[in-house]
């Protein structure tokens, strides 16, 4: 009897589809993706059914974590020559006596929020290492003594003129922390705030209309 | 595939041997990078951008500010928030001076037959009015631009005098959550118009006692 012999197969699988696909799937991320923005505490917001969406620009937001730390961020403009990061900073350096070297300016300038007593601004722009970076985030100081945060959004104001007011606050932040924000804000004479909320869906129809 | 024929020239100018070489190019590395990459970019990509709800607070009045609306008393829904994401609602205004006329708090949650249900009872005809609005919409048999359809339910909103006005307060113990979800059952809702105040201190009493 002959022997059957299996025929010999090529282990090398054609890969080219493959690459061809994972080549289009790169370039879509690549192209569509637009970074999340380093946060200074994970913050969990709550939903909404509100589809505005928040703007890029001209927006400063505080965020509000779980235990009532409190940060704040501020955006560069839409234009690249305005500099708000940097004016803002020079603006509270003026009022709290501080001095910062231009490039401590121009690395604020590129970094996210904050969340620290402005005497511990410096060290966190010169910190090298995330971790040192991290520890300083111990929330911006509210005491009405000294009422840093209300400094930072009066200063914003001034900075950029179309500034809007978001909030950015964790489902299970405590109310009074919130309204502390709140009534802060409005003693500056923000009255028109965005509540940033994650999309979810829920609609009543006329059908679902009780009797 | 193409095969390239590569000469390769002997060393004694004996025999020439013509070597194949595959144009196969080992792609695994390739593969491997691109896959690492499709991930970071997958991780790292914002898809949903923020939505964000935006509310206007009442201005800051001074108490010799004497040209405060006045609230009809039967068209006040008080909606007041406490703790355990608990909602307690009456009708009315808890005025201390005046005890026999009290209104009881009444209990109820978050949920679809809580206090939707009784928003969208109390706030009927403005809901329908706007539901059959936005249906005719849907189905195509008016057509109109966005912005023209939300000034339009902005106007229906104005002209509402039968709707409750809704105070929504929240005692120390509420949650931001609460807050958001209330004003959030508002847009549902369709209410024209309601606000975030501070509750009096009547009414902080009054949830101490309500049910549990």
């Amino acid at each position: 009897m002959p022997k059957i012999k299996a025929p010999a197969r090529s282990p090398h699988i054609d890969m080219t589809p493959m690459v061809d696909l994972f080549s289009l799937l790169l370039t879509f991320f690549m192209l569509t993706t637009s970074f999340r923005p380093q946060e200074a505490a994970p913050i969990e917001t709550p939903s909404s059914v509100s589809e505005k969406q928040a703007p890029d620009n001209d927006i400063m937001t505080i965020y509000i974590a779980k235990d009532g730390k409190v940060f704040f961020n501020i955006d560069n403009g839409k234009d690249t020559s305005t500099h708000f990061r940097v004016k803002l900073l020079e603006k509270m350096a003026e009022q709290y006596k501080l001095t910062f070297t231009k490039k401590e300016l121009d690395k604020f300038s590129k970094m996210a929020g904050f969340g620290m007593p402005i005497k511990n601004l410096k060290a966190w722009i010169d910190a090298s290492e995330p971790k040192v970076r991290d520890k300083l985030q111990e929330g911006i100081p509210m005491d009405s003594t000294d009422n840093q945060l209300a400094w930072w959004v009066r200063m914003a104001r001034l900075t950029n003129l179309s500034a809007e007011v978001a909030i950015k606050g964790d489902a299970e932040t405590d109310y009074t922390s919130v309204k502390k924000i709140m009534d802060l804000l409005q003693e500056n004479k923000v009255n028109k705030f965005n509540l940033v909320t994650n999309l979810q869906k829920d609609e009543v129809s006329l059908k679902d209309l009780p009797k | 595939m193409g095969e390239i024929i590569v000469e390769e020239k002997g060393k004694k100018g004996g025999k020439r041997k013509a070597k194949k070489h595959s144009t196969r190019i080992d792609m695994t590395p390739m593969v491997d990078l691109m896959c690492l990459l499709i991930t970071f970019f997958m991780l790292t990509t914002a898809f949903s951008k923020p939505k964000v709800m935006v509310i206007t607070m009442p201005e800051k009045d001074t108490p010799e500010d004497k040209n405060r609306p006045e609230i009809p008393k039967n068209r006040t829904l008080n909606i007041l928030l406490t703790e355990g994401h608990k909602v307690y609602y009456y009708i009315g205004i808890a005025d201390p001076k005046k005890p026999a006329e009290m209104p009881q708090l009444i209990k109820t949650d978050f949920s679809k037959d809580g206090i939707r249900k009784f928003l969208l009872i109390k706030n009927k005809d403005l809901f329908t009015k706007i539901a059959e609005y936005r249906d005719k919409r849907v189905t195509g048999k008016t057509v109109v631009a966005d912005t023209t359809a939300d000034s339009a339910i902005k106007k229906m909103k104005k002209e509402d005098q039968k709707g409750p006005i809704v105070l929504i307060k929240a005692n120390e113990k509420a949650k931001y959550k609460d807050m958001v979800d209330i004003i959030d059952e508002m847009a549902i809702c369709n209410i024209a118009s309601y606000a975030v105040v501070d509750p009096s201190p009547v009414e902080l009493e009054m949830l101490k006692t309500a049910p549990k």
